[in-house]
Parts: structure tokens; sequence; C-alpha cells
């Protein structure tokens, strides 16, 4: 059994992904009720919206500080560097994988082992989402913590509408991407297994029907 | 009584036979604003037959530039006050002379019915201020007659509206020694009283005084009733909310309505942007699509995922 499990997840990858998952789920729910301004959704005044909004924020921006670096220092970081090689045609199969050939019997095209942790479809929104997406909410987030930061006008329009209305686009996209990380996370051995492997840090490789880790 | 008539009279005579003639244009020459717009004067002393050079009170220097694009700006100051002004020393008596109200001179004027002042005349009775000092705080503690602008009609932007209106009230209650005055005690400090308010500066800035504490009316431009603290707006959602109490009021004035339009509604032009209150129509349709298209997708991929099991 022992070779069919890798120790995937170090314990503070863990503990960022932990303190980011919750960071992110109360940065989203307040972040829908500050932006509708209907307080009766999730029961949080607005007043605590924005506190909690604002204190969320810097946690997980610490935390995403926590991430660089540790991805900067340790063996980690190698996962997220992509091949030029096949650049599109490689997500592409994993892709038509997913939509088609899971349910016909193929392999999956880009097996985990210790040297591969995501799926090459995985690893570009990791990126693009950790790379691009949070640095950029992270930066509209504190501007619009300080307005005075704010560029007053781009032409005839608010710079802090410009801001808030990019900030809460990408928040949006954040959440897009949670909903579909969250489900293919459950394509595992079973729909459980790759959630516990988040919590021990050891994942399934084989025997977990050809499939792969976490999207 | 017969102060008001030779008013009356100055001011139709006035406006008749004067194209918006401008008393101010050269405050150094005009009789009263050479000493009126400096912080000394001189005069001659007669007793002594000299020429004496004096500090003016801060208070009784007016603002010249002001003054010309006020609404007053066709009047002399021997409109309003006394004739006798024009001599200095002025009479100690002149101190006791009754000036005229706002109500005096546009109540019940057609000319001005747009304005209701009757009604704001009442509002104002309601008010907090009326409360605790009657007919001593008057229209002029809030407009000064010399500069008034009715700037919610005018002006070009909501900062604009803002930062008049707020001044009004800030020429009070950040201003100790006027306060003092009309109180006899000290003031609560502003910054204080309103520690719950996050990002206060920038709320200073983009709404009224009067915008948390007045009642707003919709039939009037400005609703002048303001009440008790008790009964301020402290709960975020009136402004911060689609249907958002500033609609009603700071943000309903045409002059700033003509220049919202647009696909992206009344945002772009308004100068401020209110959390929770400004959603773009469009972004919220295509958020809500791609949020059906991903929970669609799941859906079917979780059906295949059963049936194919
Ligand atoms: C030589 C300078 C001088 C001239 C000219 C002058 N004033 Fe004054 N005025 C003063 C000073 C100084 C005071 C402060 C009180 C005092 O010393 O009498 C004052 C006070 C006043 C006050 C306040 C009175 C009070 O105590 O409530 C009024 C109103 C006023 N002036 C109006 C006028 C008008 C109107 C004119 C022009 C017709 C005028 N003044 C011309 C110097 C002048
Ligand atoms: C439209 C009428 C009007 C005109 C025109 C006018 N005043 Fe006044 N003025 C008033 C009123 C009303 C007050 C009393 C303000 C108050 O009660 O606080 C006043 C007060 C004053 C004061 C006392 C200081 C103060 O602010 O309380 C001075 C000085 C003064 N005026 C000077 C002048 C001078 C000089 C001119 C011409 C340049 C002038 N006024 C023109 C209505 C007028
Ligand atoms: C001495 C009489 C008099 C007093 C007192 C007076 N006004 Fe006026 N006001 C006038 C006259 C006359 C005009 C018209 C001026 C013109 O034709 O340019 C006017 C114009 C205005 C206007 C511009 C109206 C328009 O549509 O052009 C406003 C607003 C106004 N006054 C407000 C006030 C307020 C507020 C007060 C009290 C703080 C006040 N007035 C006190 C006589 C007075
Ligand atoms: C506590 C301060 C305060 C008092 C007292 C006050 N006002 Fe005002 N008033 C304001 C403010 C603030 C505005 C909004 C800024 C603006 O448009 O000038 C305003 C606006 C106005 C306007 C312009 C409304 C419009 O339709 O454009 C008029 C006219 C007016 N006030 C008349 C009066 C009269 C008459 C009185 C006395 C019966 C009075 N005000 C007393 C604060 C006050
Ligand atoms: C966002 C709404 C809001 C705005 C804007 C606002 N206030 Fe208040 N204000 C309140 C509330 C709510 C209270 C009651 C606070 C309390 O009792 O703790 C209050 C209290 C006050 C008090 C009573 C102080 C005391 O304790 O006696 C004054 C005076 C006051 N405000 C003046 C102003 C002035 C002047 C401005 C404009 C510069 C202003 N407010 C802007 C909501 C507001
Ligand atoms: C001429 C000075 C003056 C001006 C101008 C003024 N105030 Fe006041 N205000 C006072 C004084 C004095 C008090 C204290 C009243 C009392 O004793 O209850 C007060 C009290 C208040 C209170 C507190 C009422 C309470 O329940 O304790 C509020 C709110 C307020 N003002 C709002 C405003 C706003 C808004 C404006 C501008 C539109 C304004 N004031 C303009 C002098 C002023
Ligand atoms: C009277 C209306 C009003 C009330 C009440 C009000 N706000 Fe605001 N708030 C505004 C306006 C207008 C702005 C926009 C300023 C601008 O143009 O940037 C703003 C801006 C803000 C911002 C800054 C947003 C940014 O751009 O970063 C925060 C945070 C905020 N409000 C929180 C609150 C909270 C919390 C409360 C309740 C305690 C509250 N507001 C009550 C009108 C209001």
């Amino acid at each position: 059994m022992a070779t069919d499990k890798i120790y995937y997840y170090p314990l503070w990858l863990r503990i960022w992904h932990a303190i980011n998952a919750i960071g992110i789920i109360l940065l989203i729910i307040t972040g829908i009720s500050l932006q509708s301004g209907v307080e009766s959704w999730f029961v949080v005044p607005f007043d605590k919206a924005i506190d909690i909004h604002n204190a969320a924020g810097v946690t997980v921006t610490l935390n995403y500080l926590l991430y660089f670096f540790g991805n900067m220092f340790t063996k980690n970081g190698k996962f997220y560097i992509v091949k030029p090689k096949a650049f599109l045609k490689r997500p592409i199969k994993q892709a038509y994988y997913y939509a088609w050939g899971m349910f016909h019997g193929m392999k999956a095209p880009y097996p985990l082992s210790e040297k591969r942790k995501f799926n090459p479809l995985q690893k570009y929104t990791y990126i693009l989402t950790m790379y691009l997406a949070v640095p950029c909410v992270i930066i509209t987030g504190f501007a619009l913590l300080f307005p005075e930061l704010i560029i007053e006008k781009v032409y005839n329009v608010s710079g802090i509408f410009m801001t808030a209305v990019f900030h809460s686009a990408l928040g949006f996209f954040i959440s897009i991407f949670l909903i579909i990380h969250l489900y293919i996370a459950s394509i595992g051995k079973n729909p459980l297994d790759n959630f516990k492997s988040i919590v021990t840090g050891w994942h399934h490789v084989t025997g977990n029907n050809g499939s792969n880790g976490t999207k | 009584m017969r102060i008001l008539l030779i008013i009356l009279l100055a001011t139709c005579l006035g406006s008749l036979t004067q194209a918006k003639a401008q008393y101010y244009d050269d405050p150094k020459e005009h009789q009263c604003l050479k000493c009126h717009s400096n912080t000394s004067y001189s005069f001659h002393n007669e007793l002594m037959d000299r020429e004496e050079k004096r500090m003016m009170n801060p208070y009784y220097v007016l603002d010249t530039v002001a003054m010309r694009t006020g609404v007053h700006q066709v009047f002399d100051c021997t409109d309003c006050h006394s004739y006798e002004y024009s001599t200095y020393p002025h009479q100690a008596n002149l101190k006791l002379e009754p000036l005229a109200t706002c109500l005096d001179c546009h109540g019940g004027d057609e000319t001005f019915a747009s304005y209701q002042f009757e009604r704001i005349d009442e509002e104002v009775q309601k008010s907090v201020h009326f409360d605790a000092y009657g007919e001593s705080f008057n229209c002029s503690k809030c407009h000064d007659q010399h500069t008034y602008r009715p700037i919610a009609r005018t002006a070009e932007n909501v900062k604009e509206i803002v930062d008049y209106s707020n001044k009004m009230c800030l020429t009070c209650h950040a201003n100790m020694q006027r306060y003092e005055m009309v109180a006899g005690r000290e003031k609560p400090e502003l910054v204080q009283v309103h520690r719950w308010l996050p990002n206060q500066q920038l709320h200073f800035e983009n709404v009224r005084c009067i915008e948390c504490h007045t009642d707003v009316t919709d039939s009037l431009m400005v609703s002048h009733n303001i009440r008790p603290k008790t009964q301020a707006v402290r709960n975020c959602i009136e402004c911060h909310s689609g249907n958002s109490k500033l609609k009603a009021s700071l943000y309903k004035y045409e002059n700033l309505q003509k220049r919202s339009e647009g696909v992206l509604g009344n945002i772009i032009s308004n100068d401020s942007y209110v959390i929770g209150t400004h959603q773009v129509p469009f972004l919220q349709w295509l958020s809500v699509v791609i949020l059906i298209c991903v929970l669609g997708g799941v859906l079917v991929h979780v059906i295949f995922r059963i049936l194919k099991k």
C-alpha cells in the first residue's frame, strides 16, 4: 500500500492552503454581500462585512507571501514550471480527457508522479489564478482600502469605480475557479479522496482509476 | 417695517436700473470694501486730525471673490445695510439695525417659487438648531447672504456640492469660536463622534452632512430638517445598496444627471463610486450567464460520471 502513496503536500503548504481556503471563502461571501448591498443575504451587516473583508484580505495577502516565497525557495516551485513544448496541445489533451476520455476508458494522459504534481491544464489554471488574478486582486484590494491613492479620474470615469469593477471581476473569476477546483478535486479514487490528501499530505497515485490530483 | 419697504424699493429699483451692475469689481475703491476686504484698515481720526491704521476684525473681512459670484451680487452693501455705515467710526446704534432675512425678501415671491422658501422655513423650524436656539438660529447662520450660491443647482459635480454644503456646517461644527458663540460650550469633536464610520475623510468629501442628519423629502431640493443625533443615519445600507437613499438626495440633481447617459448607466459621470450602489447591469448579467454555464457544465459532468460508473 505504501507505494500507492506519495507525500505530496508538505506541512507549510497545507497550512497555507487551509488559511487561503478559509480566507477566500470569507472574501467571496462578504464580497458578494458588499457588492450587492443586500445585507440580509448572508446575515452580515454591511459594516461587519467590510471589517471581515478587510481582515480576510490582509490575511490572504500575508499568506500569499508565504506561498510565493515557499515556492521560490523550496522544490515545490518546480511543479509550476511550464514546458514550451506542446504548449497548447498538452492542456487540450487533458481537457479532452475530462470531457470525453475518462468516460471511455481512456487512461489519464499525464498521470501524477513524484515529478508531476499537476496535470498541464491544472498547472495553467493555477499559474493564471495564483500568479495573475490573485496578485491583481490584492493590489486593487489595497487600493480600495486606501482610496486616496487611486487616480481621481481616468478620462471621465471615476478611478475608484474602475478599480472596483476590476476588483469585482477578478473576484468573480476566482469564485469560478473555486467552483471548478472543488469539483475537479472530487474526481479522485473516490469523491472525497483528494480532500483527505490536502489534509494529511499523502496522495494516492496508482489505482486511482488512472486519474489525477486535485484540480 | 419701514426699513423693509425701503429695502424692497431699493431692490426693485436696483433690479430695474442695473443690468447686473457689479459694485464689488474693484474692492480697493469701494466705499466699504476698502476696509472690509483687508486685514487692516485706515481712517481719518478727526479728533487728532491724523490718519490711523488699525487691524480689522477677521470676521468682518468679506470674501470679495465669492461675493461677485453670489446670488446677491447685484446688491450694493447699503441695499441691505444702513446707509449710515458710510461714515467711520460706524455709529453705535447701527448694531441694533434689523437686517432682512431670506423670507423677508423671498417669501411669497413667485419668481423664487421653485426654491420653496416657505417650506424650507417650516422645515428649519423643526430642526434641532431651532429647537435649541429659536429664531436666533436664522438662515444666515448657514447661508452667508453675501456669498451664497444655490450650489445643488449649479454645480458640475457631486464633490463640489458636498464641499460647499459641508463647509456651511463646518463653520460651526469645526470652529471652536463660532460654536461657542452659539452654544456657550465646547463643541464635540466630529472625528470622535463619527468614529464608527470607516474612511471618514472620504465620506465627508463625498456625502453631505445633511444626507445622514435630515429626513430626505422628495419634494424639496434640499431637506432642511436636521434631526437629533439619535435619529441620524448610521446604517450603511441606506447608502450602500441598490436603492441607496443618495439617489433621492445627492444624486437627484438634474445638473448632474444630464451628464449621466451611456451604457454603463450613471456611475460613469458621477465622481463618486459607492460600493453596493453602482452595479453595472451588463457585467451582472454576464456573470450570471457564466455562473450558470459553469454550474451546468459541472452538473452534466456529474451525470455522466454516475451513468458511466
Ligand atoms: C474705515 C474703514 C471702514 C469702512 C469704510 C467701513 N467699515 Fe464697516 N467696519 C469697520 C470696522 C473697523 C468695523 C468693526 C467694528 C467697529 O470698529 O466699529 C466695522 C464693522 C461693520 C459692521 C458690523 C457692525 C457690528 O458690530 O455688528 C458692518 C455691518 C459694517 N461695518 C458695514 C459697513 C458698510 C456697509 C460699509 C460701507 C457703507 C462699511 N462698513 C464701511 C471699518 C469700516
Ligand atoms: C443681501 C443683503 C446684504 C448685502 C448686499 C450685504 N450684507 Fe453684510 N450682512 C447681511 C446680513 C443679513 C448680515 C448678518 C449676518 C448674520 O446675521 O450672521 C450681514 C453682516 C455683515 C457684517 C458683520 C459680519 C458678519 O458676517 O456677521 C459685515 C461686516 C457686513 N455685513 C458688511 C457688508 C459689506 C461691506 C457689504 C458690501 C460689500 C455687505 N455687507 C453687503 C446682509 C447683506
Ligand atoms: C434684501 C432682500 C434679499 C434678502 C435678505 C435675500 N435675498 Fe436672495 N435675492 C434677492 C433678490 C432681489 C434676488 C434676485 C437677484 C438677481 O436678480 O440677480 C435674489 C436672488 C436669490 C437667489 C437666486 C434666485 C435665482 O434663481 O436666480 C437665491 C437662491 C437666493 N436669493 C437665496 C437667498 C437666501 C437663502 C437668503 C437668506 C440667506 C436670501 N436670498 C436673502 C433678495 C434678497
Ligand atoms: C443648518 C444649516 C442651514 C440652515 C439653518 C438653513 N439652510 Fe438652507 N441649505 C443648507 C444646505 C446645506 C443647503 C444645500 C446646499 C445648497 O444647495 O446651497 C441649503 C440649501 C438651501 C437652498 C437652495 C435649495 C435649492 O432648491 O437649490 C435654499 C433656497 C435655502 N437653503 C434656503 C434656506 C432658508 C430660507 C433658510 C432659513 C429658513 C435656510 N435655508 C436655513 C443649510 C441650511
Ligand atoms: C454617514 C452618516 C453621517 C454623516 C455623513 C455625518 N454624520 Fe454626524 N452623526 C451621524 C450619527 C449616526 C451620529 C450619532 C452618533 C452618536 O450618537 O454616537 C452623528 C452625530 C453628529 C453630531 C452630534 C454630536 C454630539 O454628540 O453631540 C453632530 C454635531 C454631527 N453628527 C455633525 C455632523 C456634521 C457637521 C457632518 C458633516 C461634516 C456630519 N455630522 C456627517 C451620522 C453622520
Ligand atoms: C451657527 C453654528 C452652526 C451651524 C452653521 C450648524 N450647526 Fe449644528 N449645531 C450647532 C450647535 C450650537 C449645536 C448644539 C445644539 C444643542 O445644544 O443641542 C448643534 C447641534 C447639531 C447636531 C446635534 C443634535 C443633537 O441631537 O445633539 C447636529 C446633528 C447638527 N448640529 C448638524 C448640523 C448640520 C448637518 C449642519 C449643516 C447643515 C449644522 N449642524 C450647522 C451649531 C451649528
Ligand atoms: C450617507 C450615505 C453613506 C452612508 C450612511 C455610508 N456610506 Fe460609505 N460611502 C458613501 C459614499 C458616497 C462613498 C463613496 C466615496 C467615493 O466616491 O469614493 C462611500 C465609501 C465607503 C467606503 C470606501 C470604499 C472604497 O472605495 O474603498 C467604505 C469602506 C464605506 N463607505 C463603508 C461604509 C460603512 C461601513 C458604513 C456604515 C457604518 C457606511 N459606509 C455608511 C456613502 C455612505
